[in-house]
């Protein structure tokens, strides 16, 4: 081979590896791809705590801190929120006053179907979450809706999820537009700064899991919300999915959304689906 | 002293820095200030990330304040990164605390009084 198309071979080939190199990037920051965020994500925190078992991400801040995770496992033996699951046991049993009850709105009659909440629903165009279904249930059957952040909402999510402790969260992205944009939505809520304090949801829960703010340990963002709803110490109470993105709204000083709104929805769309696999854990209990 | 007293040029300029940097007293005063405004929760709420001595169960997110003069011996640099730090490191978890409002520049003049002292 003559030098001059030797060194117009090398530079032909070095260009191929450098388009090869750079084009999936190309590629994935215009094309929304679940799959890959989804892997992206479960490899962050599985390379970042090479010693925390996968399924027990969902324990959030005990996951992280072994002194923690053994006063924890001693509480569960009378859990805090053993009061709302026995209420939302009795509710969910209860008729409404046109005879009806919660099981007859929900596949399974509601047993064992939180992890395949949110859903997206193709009629609607939109996420659909088990709080927003719970409230459309109650309304269907000429109830009024509970407030989404606690009480009830909480002791009817928590005997759900109860009863479906253990099964893999599992988010379906049908092959609709819409679903697509809800979940790069929701994705794009959870990484955008905002607020007076500047933080964004990832600046804790990815960025910083497992440090500590004063004395409170930051929980991981992979499964999260697996564990919802949850008794809190500080909120002396449960809470709902609803009530967490609010609450970390106001700590940030930032100006919480409606519960229930389109971009609290995507973000439960968007952080369920990355936790897909791993088990429901919920209700929890949190300092 | 005497050298200095001789020179009259001289002793005119040590009258107007010691006329310009505050009184010992109005020093201490803003080191305390600062002290309180980096502890409190509202207000620079320093502690939440950074073990700072004097303060109660610190957080863990920033590095340690200590050796502060050593490291920063330029005060507005140590301004500039409690005005907006994200200028210097886009990824930074620290609040914008001037730029955002959080804190005055009186504030964090402050602050900054205190963190020398560290």
């Amino acid at each position: 081979m003559k030098p001059r198309s030797a060194l117009l071979l090398g530079s032909l080939s070095a260009a191929l590896v450098a388009f090869a190199l750079t084009s999936p990037r190309v590629v994935a920051a215009d094309k929304v791809d679940p799959v890959a965020d989804a892997k992206a994500f479960r490899n962050f925190f599985f390379q970042k705590f090479p010693d925390v078992k996968h399924e027990d991400f969902v324990n959030g801040p005990y996951s992280m801190n072994a002194d923690m995770k053994r006063q924890w496992q001693e509480k569960e033996e009378f859990p805090p929120y053993e009061f709302a699951l026995d209420a939302g046991k009795e509710m969910f049993a209860t008729p409404f006053k046109n005879g009806k009850t919660y099981a007859d709105c929900f596949p399974n009659g509601g047993i064992g179907i939180r992890q395949n909440y949110p859903y997206f629903d193709e009629k609607e165009g939109k996420v659909v979450t088990l709080e927003l279904a719970l409230n459309r249930c109650r309304e269907a059957n000429g109830e009024a809706p509970y407030s989404y952040v606690k009480d009830e909402m909480a002791s009817l999510t928590a005997y759900m999820a109860f009863t479906s402790r253990g099964k893999p969260m599992d988010i379906r992205i049908p092959d609709d537009p819409r679903a697509l944009a809800a979940f790069e939505n929701g994705k794009r809520y959870f990484y955008t700064r905002r607020g007076q304090l500047n933080f964004s949801c990832a600046s804790c829960h990815v960025q910083s899991p497992g440090e500590r703010i004063r004395a409170e340990i930051l929980a991981p963002a992979l499964g999260i919300l697996n564990a919802m709803p949850i008794y809190r110490s500080e909120w002396s109470g449960m809470g709902t999915t609803s009530r967490r993105f609010v609450t970390c709204n106001s700590q940030t000083r930032a100006v919480p959304l409606e519960p229930q709104a389109d971009e609290y929805r995507d973000v439960e769309y968007f952080l369920s689906y990355v936790a897909n696999g791993l088990p429901i854990s919920g209700p929890g209990a949190r300092p | 002293m005497t050298a200095l007293l001789r020179k009259p040029a001289l002793l005119l300029a040590l009258a107007a820095l010691t006329g310009m940097a505050m009184s010992p007293a109005r020093a201490q005063s803003a080191v305390t200030e600062g002290q309180k405004l980096a502890f409190d929760r509202g207000k620079g709420n320093c502690l939440t990330c950074h073990v700072i001595k004097g303060g109660d169960l610190p957080g863990t997110i920033g590095p340690e304040l200590k050796d502060i003069k050593s490291k920063y011996p330029d005060r507005n640099e140590l301004v500039a990164i409690i005005f907006d730090e994200t200028k210097r490191n886009p990824q930074t978890m620290m609040p914008p605390f001037g730029r955002n409002r959080i804190l005055t520049e009186q504030e964090i003049s402050a602050i900054v009084d205190f963190l020398q002292t560290l």
